[in-house]
C-alpha cells in the first residue's frame, strides 16, 4: 500500500485536479494505475514524458497526471503527437485515446501514424461505446448490441483495433484488459520501451451506459466477462477457430523491427546537407 | 504602421515594393557599406515567385517545422520546404490531411519549434478545427492560405479573395485573429517574417492570406542576406517551475510560454481553462479568459496593422484594396491622376484586425471610396460598417475567377467622380 501511495504522490496532480470525472467502477482508473506503474518501472523522468489525449472520458486522463500534458481536439491526438515527437525526438510521447477517438473520428490519423511508424505509444481504451456523450454506439460496438443510438439493435460490424494496427504497419501491438491489471503493467512497459509505433488496446467496460442498456450487470460482472472471454496469445495458439469464436486474444500480438520515421528522416537530413542550395 | 508612397510616375509604379539599387564597383560598394547603406550585391537579387518568397521569409524568421498536404496553388511552398528544411536541421512532413497538418504544427510549436503550414480554400476549411485550438491554447503558428475560388472545390485554381471572412471567423467560438495580406513579392517575404513575429509575440495563430496571382507571380527581390532584422521569439518563463502560471492574466495579456520538456510541466487543453491551464466552467474564470484573449490583440492594434497610403492627401476619390487588386488599384490611381482626377489608394496589408482608424480617416478626407475585391463584398462590408454615412462607398465585386484590371477600377473612378 505504501508503494502505491508513493506513486500517487509522485505522478498525480493530486492536490489540484481531484475528484476525477469518471464513474465509480470505471476501468479508466485501473488503466491509469497501470500506466503510472509502467512509467515508474521504465524510469522515464516526468519532464521527458508528454502525454497527449483526444476527447471523451479517456481523453480526460492527462489532466490528472504530472507530465507535460496536452488535451487536443477530438481524434487528432496522434497528429499533435507527431509534431511534438518530430520537434523534440528526445521526449517520450504517449497518446491516450478512447475507441471512438482513435478509430472513428481519428481513424485516418491512426492508420497513418502506424504506417509512418513514428516513435509514439498509442494507448487505446476500448469500452465499445461513447461514454461521455451518453452511450451512443462506436465503431467497436459489437453487432446486435443496444446503445442510445441503436436502441433496436446495432447492425454494423465492429472494428478490431489491434488487428487494424497490425495491418497498418505498427511495430508493436498488444492487447490487455482492465481485469488483468498486472498483465497490463507489463504490456505498457514493453510498449514504452519499443522504438517505433506501439499500440496497446485496453479492453474495458462502461457499466453506466453500455452495460446498463445490454443488461450486463455491474462493473464487477462486466470485468468477470473480460476474464471469461480473454485468452492469452500462447493459449490461443493451441485453440481451434471454433473455440476462439467469442474470445479475444490478450498479450503481445506483434513485436517487429521496422524502420522508424525519425531515424529515416535523420538520413534525409544528412543527404540534404550534402546537396548544394540553389 | 502606415507607409506613405508619394511617387506618381509609371516608372516608379513599376518599381513598387521592389528595392532597385545600382550595381556598384566593389570599392564603391565597400564605401557605401561603411556608411551603413543598403547595397546591391550580385547573388542577392532573385526573381522569385510569391510562394518562394514566403519560403525564404519563413526560413529567415526561424521556421524549422512544416507539415502540409498537397493542394494547388500552395504546393510550391511544400515542395521547396521539403528540400530546404532538412538542410537546416528542420523537419518537413507531409501529413494525411490538412487537419493532421495543423495538428502536427501545433504539436511542434508546443515543443518549442517555430512552425508553419500552407494550404488553399478546401484545406483551410479542414484546418478550422485546430485553428480554434491554437487560439484557445495560445500556440504560436503560421498558416498560409493561398486563396482560390470557392465554395467547396470551387475554382482550382483561379484567383479569388473570398476567404477574407473565413480567415476571421472560420473556426467556431469567439476568438481573435491576425490576418496579413501581401500584394508584392517583397511583401510576401516581409509579411511572412512579420507573421512569425506576431504569432510568437501574441501567442496567436497568424494567417497569411495570399491570392493565387501573388503566389504565382514573379518579381525581382533582393533578399536581405545576413543583415540583422527583427526576429521575435516567444517569451519564456523566468520563474522556477513551481511558480509558473502558464495562462497568467498579465497586464499585457500575453503569458510567458514554456516549451514541453523544459521542466515546466503544465496542461494544455482545448477546454476553457483557468490561469493554471486546467479546465474550468466557473463564470468568473471563463469571462476573464475570453476577455484576455481579445485584450492581448486589441491593446496592440498599432503593432500589427500595416498598410500603405498612396496619393491620399488631396484625394477626392479613394480606393481601398488589398492583395493583387491593390496593384491594379495603384495603376488606376496613377492613370486617374494623369486624367486630372484626384485619386488615392489605401492598401491594406493587415486585413484583421480591421484597420478601422486608417479607413475612417480615408472615408473622412475623401468622401468617396471604392472598394474593389474579388469576392461579393467581404471587406467593403467592413468599410460600410465603419463609414456611418460620412462617405459614399462603391464596390467592384468580381467573382468570375479573373483579376480586377486597372481599367475596371479606373472606369469606376471616372463614373463616381
Amino acid at each position: 500500500m505504501a508503494e502505491v501511495t508513493k506513486l500517487i504522490h509522485k505522478y498525480l496532480r493530486h492536490d489540484k485536479r481531484f475528484p476525477h470525472v469518471w464513474c465509480p467502477g470505471c476501468g479508466i482508473g485501473i488503466m491509469l494505475g497501470a500506466l503510472i506503474r509502467a512509467i515508474d518501472r521504465t524510469g522515464f523522468g516526468k519532464d521527458e514524458i508528454v502525454m497527449i489525449s483526444g476527447i471523451g472520458c479517456t481523453g480526460r486522463l492527462p489532466v490528472y497526471v504530472d507530465f507535460n500534458t496536452l488535451h487536443t481536439t477530438h481524434g487528432r491526438a496522434l497528429t499533435f503527437a507527431t509534431g511534438v515527437k518530430l520537434a523534440k525526438p528526445k521526449l517520450k510521447v504517449i497518446v491516450i485515446m478512447g475507441d471512438g477517438d482513435a478509430v472513428a473520428i481519428g481513424g485516418n490519423h491512426f492508420v497513418h501514424a502506424a504506417r509512418r511508424n513514428i516513435d509514439v505509444t498509442a494507448v487505446i481504451l476500448n469500452n465499445s461505446v461513447y461514454g461521455m456523450t451518453g452511450g451512443q454506439f462506436s465503431p467497436t460496438t459489437p453487432y446486435g448490441m443496444r446503445t442510445t443510438t441503436t436502441m433496436y439493435s446495432n447492425v454494423e460490424q465492429a472494428f478490431k483495433i489491434s488487428e487494424l494496427a497490425i495491418t497498418a504497419g505498427a511495430a508493436f501491438v498488444a492487447r490487455g484488459t482492465v481485469y488483468h491489471a498486472k498483465v497490463l503493467d507489463g504490456l505498457f512497459e514493453k510498449a514504452f520501451l519499443k522504438r517505433g509505433f506501439s499500440v496497446v488496446e485496453v479492453i474495458s467496460h462502461c457499466h453506466t451506459q453500455y452495460g446498463r442498456l445490454n443488461r450486463m450487470g455491474t462493473a464487477v460482472e462486466m470485468m468477470e466477462w473480460q476474464r471469461e472471454h480473454a485468452v492469452t496469445v500462447e493459449k490461443a495458439a493451441q485453440m481451434t477457430g471454433e473455440e476462439l469464436r467469442d474470445k479475444f486474444r490478450i498479450g503481445v500480438l506483434v513485436d517487429r523491427e521496422l524502420p522508424v520515421f525519425e531515424n529515416e528522416y535523420e538520413k534525409i537530413r544528412a543527404i540534404a546537407k550534402g546537396m548544394p542550395t540553389k | 504602421m502606415l507607409k506613405t508612397v508619394r511617387s506618381v510616375s509609371i516608372a516608379d509604379y513599376a518599381k513598387s515594393g521592389v528595392l532597385i539599387l545600382p550595381l556598384l564597383s566593389s570599392r564603391k560598394r565597400k564605401a557605401e557599406e561603411r556608411r551603413g547603406k543598403t547595397v546591391r550585391k550580385k547573388g542577392q537579387e532573385r526573381l522569385l515567385q510569391g510562394n518562394e518568397a514566403i519560403v525564404e521569409g519563413a526560413l529567415r524568421a526561424g521556421c524549422r517545422f512544416f507539415a502540409g498536404y498537397p493542394i494547388t496553388p500552395a504546393t510550391e511552398i511544400s515542395e521547396l520546404l521539403s528540400v530546404r528544411l532538412p538542410k537546416v536541421d528542420g523537419t518537413f512532413i507531409q501529413m494525411e490531411d490538412e487537419i493532421a497538418s495543423l495538428g502536427a504544427v501545433i504539436g511542434a510549436s508546443l515543443a518549442g519549434v517555430k512552425s508553419m503550414t500552407a494550404t488553399s480554400g478546401p484545406g483551410f476549411s479542414l484546418m478550422q478545427e485546430n485553428l480554434g485550438f491554437a487560439c484557445i491554447a495560445e500556440v504560436p503558428c503560421v498558416v498560409v492560405n493561398v486563396m482560390r475560388g470557392g465554395p467547396s472545390t470551387g475554382l482550382p485554381t483561379s484567383p479569388s479573395q473570398s476567404d477574407v471572412m473565413q480567415a476571421r471567423w472560420g473556426t467556431h467560438g469567439d476568438h481573435p485573429m491576425i490576418v496579413l495580406c501581401p500584394s508584392t513579392i517583397r511583401e510576401c517575404y516581409d509579411l511572412t517574417i512579420k507573421a512569425f513575429n506576431l504569432s510568437e509575440k501574441y501567442r496567436n495563430p497568424v494567417i497569411l492570406l495570399v491570392d493565387e496571382v501573388i503566389a504565382h507571380m514573379r518579381e525581382k527581390i533582393i533578399l536581405d542576406g545576413d543583415k540583422p532584422i527583427d526576429i521575435f521569439t516567444r517569451v519564456k518563463p523566468t520563474v522556477p517551475p513551481e511558480w509558473y502560471i502558464p495562462y497568467e492574466d498579465t497586464p499585457t495579456g500575453i503569458p510567458a510560454m514554456a516549451d514541453f520538456g523544459e521542466g515546466y510541466r503544465y496542461h494544455v487543453t482545448g477546454l476553457t481553462h483557468d490561469t493554471r491551464g486546467f479546465p474550468t466552467s466557473r463564470p468568473d474564470e471563463v469571462d476573464a479568459f475570453i476577455r484576455r484573449l481579445f485584450r492581448k490583440i486589441s491593446q496592440n492594434f498599432t503593432d500589427m496593422q500595416m498598410g500603405e497610403v498612396f496619393q491620399t492627401e488631396d484625394a477626392e476619390v479613394a480606393v481601398i484594396a488589398y492583395g493583387c487588386v491593390a496593384r491594379s488599384a495603384k495603376r488606376a490611381v496613377i492613370d486617374a491622376r494623369e486624367r486630372g482626377i484626384r485619386a488615392g489608394l489605401l492598401k491594406l496589408n493587415t486585413i484583421w484586425p480591421f484597420m478601422r482608424t486608417q479607413v475612417e480617416k480615408i472615408l473622412h478626407t475623401s468622401g468617396c471610396v471604392i472598394v474593389p475585391e474579388m469576392n461579393m463584398g467581404q471587406i467593403s462590408r467592413e468599410v460600410k460598417r465603419v463609414n456611418k454615412g460620412t462617405a459614399k462607398v462603391f464596390t467592384i465585386n468580381k467573382v468570375d475567377g479573373t483579376i480586377i484590371t486597372p481599367q475596371e477600377i479606373l472606369g469606376k473612378i471616372r463614373e463616381v467622380c
